[in-house]
């Protein structure tokens, strides 16, 4: 009960930090040209708003707490920067036009290019082939639109399957009924054909737990980010960042619950010639890695991918101009996400399932 | 490019979120339902054995009833099979016995009869007997009431020995 006031009240503090703007587009004559690669890649990368609807600069979007370590600690809306300036400078390599928004106020010494947040140097930011140079990154610790994604998907985690763990607490070993009745066929699996399966029946209840948490916080993000409003539309299993942390987290268990066995077959794998093995060796010790880094880019690839042929295809109007076009790109987009939702579960099921075969290879003994 | 490259903000609150979320699933939430799905599967495991059990247990108690029964009916027929026997037996002993009886009754009354009649016969022949002495001697004394009847009969029985 703690716990969960405890959760609802930095949730109301962060909402209150962002403040809504409502206020419709002022300006932008020029019409710029559809980009779809832009757009494409606006939606699938992190962002300091959590844009709603409306152009995309001066639309309606949520703007969410910019939290910065530059010297102190100093925290603003990210307001201060779409509502900022919109500022021009030459890039020193290719000598074309780049845009950078300038912030005011609070976060008058910074500028956002590209979504990333740049100390000014004398009021100026310098670009040179599409980088910056010679200014300095603060240490950016925003509640961005990923990590406030993260928040949700971690709340309706635990709102759903604490009511799940509630029906068994006051019903005891029951049949299941609504909301258990649903998830508690999935935890099977996950407890039954992932853990037990690949880990082994004497050792596999360790990890059911962690196996679990990993399986959903990825199924349920995954389905999160199949939502196209608010609370869902953020790219969060398809962010490196997040597939990373995952597969970091699947290396250190594995690593953590290795055994004699495990290490004997990285450094004396069995059966092989000893002249082989100064090749074997460090074969097997860079195959410690490449495994959980395969996790981090099918989960990254799989759910960037979706998302984007999703926008692709919803685009094909907006490229066309013509809402025709409609009766052939929305049958498409509905046919690919309703495949994603189906994605969805599996690359949660696989990230769990081979998190489970690594776990299940570092604690297996020897039986040769 | 920074669609692949990590960013350490997100890194940091990912960890912080995730670790948070693993900490309470883990304590609060799997716990209790891992445990109660597995005390679930206990039971049923438990009451299928049970189910099992019980049944193999009818089967015999069946078996054993049925076997009870074809006890009780055999000895049910050996019961009224005896009773048939000494009803039987008692019959005919009643029967033997009153035949002997009656046997025995006639065989007396025969005697009886027998000895009445002989009794009846000695007394008829006793009478006899004195009828023909009177009448023998009215007779006599008519025969020998005369003299000639006397010298007749004299005679006649002289004869008579004469002719033997």
């Amino acid at each position: 009960m703690i716990l969960k006031n405890t959760i609802k009240s930095i949730f109301l503090s962060i909402l209150t930090i962002c403040s809504i703007n409502s206020a419709f587009a002022t300006e932008h004559k020029e019409k710029k040209e559809f980009n779809v690669n832009e757009m494409i890649m606006h939606h699938i990368k992190d962002a300091h708003e959590w844009h709603l609807w409306g152009p995309e600069h001066g639309g309606t979007s949520i703007f969410l707490p910019i939290i910065l370590i530059d010297g102190g600690l100093q925290t603003f809306s990210s307001s201060n920067f779409y509502h900022g300036e919109m500022k021009t400078t030459i890039d020193h390599a290719t000598k074309s036009e780049v845009e950078y928004l300038q912030g005011v106020g609070p976060a008058a010494n910074y500028a956002l290019y590209h979504e990333k947040i740049y100390k000014l140097n004398d009021g100026a930011l310098s670009i040179e082939d599409g980088h910056v140079h010679g200014n300095t990154k603060p240490l950016d610790l925003s509640i961005t639109k990923n990590v406030m994604s993260l928040f949700f998907g971690a709340t309706i985690l635990l709102l759903i399957m604490g009511s799940v763990a509630r029906f068994y607490k006051k019903n005891g070993a029951v049949a299941p009924k609504g909301l258990a009745k649903f998830l508690e066929p999935i935890i099977i699996l996950v407890r039954d054909d992932i853990a037990k399966e690949n880990i082994g029946h004497l050792k596999y209840k360790k990890y059911v737990p962690y196996l679990l948490t990993i399986f959903f916080f990825i199924f349920f993000n995954n389905l999160l980010g199949m939502i196209p409003i608010l609370p869902g539309g953020a790219n969060l299993t398809g962010n490196l960042t997040i597939t990373m942390f995952l597969a970091i987290c699947t290396l250190v268990v594995t690593l953590a619950s290795s055994n004699k066995n495990y290490w004997k077959h990285i450094f004396a794998t069995p059966g092989v010639p000893v002249a082989l093995l100064p090749i074997m060796i460090p074969i097997e010790i860079v195959g410690i890695f490449t495994k959980p880094f395969a996790l981090m880019i099918r989960l990254f690839a799989n759910m960037t991918a979706g998302h984007i042929i999703v926008l692709a295809l919803i685009s094909i109007i907006f490229i066309n101009q013509s809402i025709a076009w409609g009766a052939l790109s929305v049958p498409m987009a509905l046919f690919i996400s309703v495949l994603e939702l189906l994605v969805a579960f599996l690359q949660a099921f696989l990230f769990a399932m081979l998190s489970a075969l690594f776990i299940g290879a570092a604690v297996e003994e020897a039986h040769h | 490019m920074d669609l692949i490259l990590p960013d350490f903000g997100l890194l940091i609150w990912t960890s912080i979120v995730f670790g948070l979320l693993l900490i309470v699933l883990v304590k609060f939430i799997w716990k209790p339902i891992l445990s109660a799905v597995n005390t679930r599967e206990q039971n049923i495991a438990e009451s299928l054995e049970l189910a099992v059990k019980t049944k193999a247990e009818m089967v015999a108690l069946q078996a054993q009833n049925e076997n009870i029964l074809k006890e009780a009916r055999a000895e049910r027929d050996a019961i009224v099979k005896d009773a048939r026997e000494t009803a039987n037996k008692m019959i005919e002993d009643a029967k033997s016995n009153s035949k002997s009886e009656a046997d025995k009754i006639i065989v007396a009354a025969q005697q009886a009869i027998q000895a009445e009649k002989a009794a009846a016969m000695s007394e008829i022949k006793a009478q006899i007997a004195t009828l023909s002495i009177d009448i023998a001697e009215k007779i006599v004394k008519s025969e020998l009431a005369s003299d000639d009847k006397q010298k007749a009969l004299a005679s006649k029985l002289a004869e008579d020995i004469n002719l033997n």
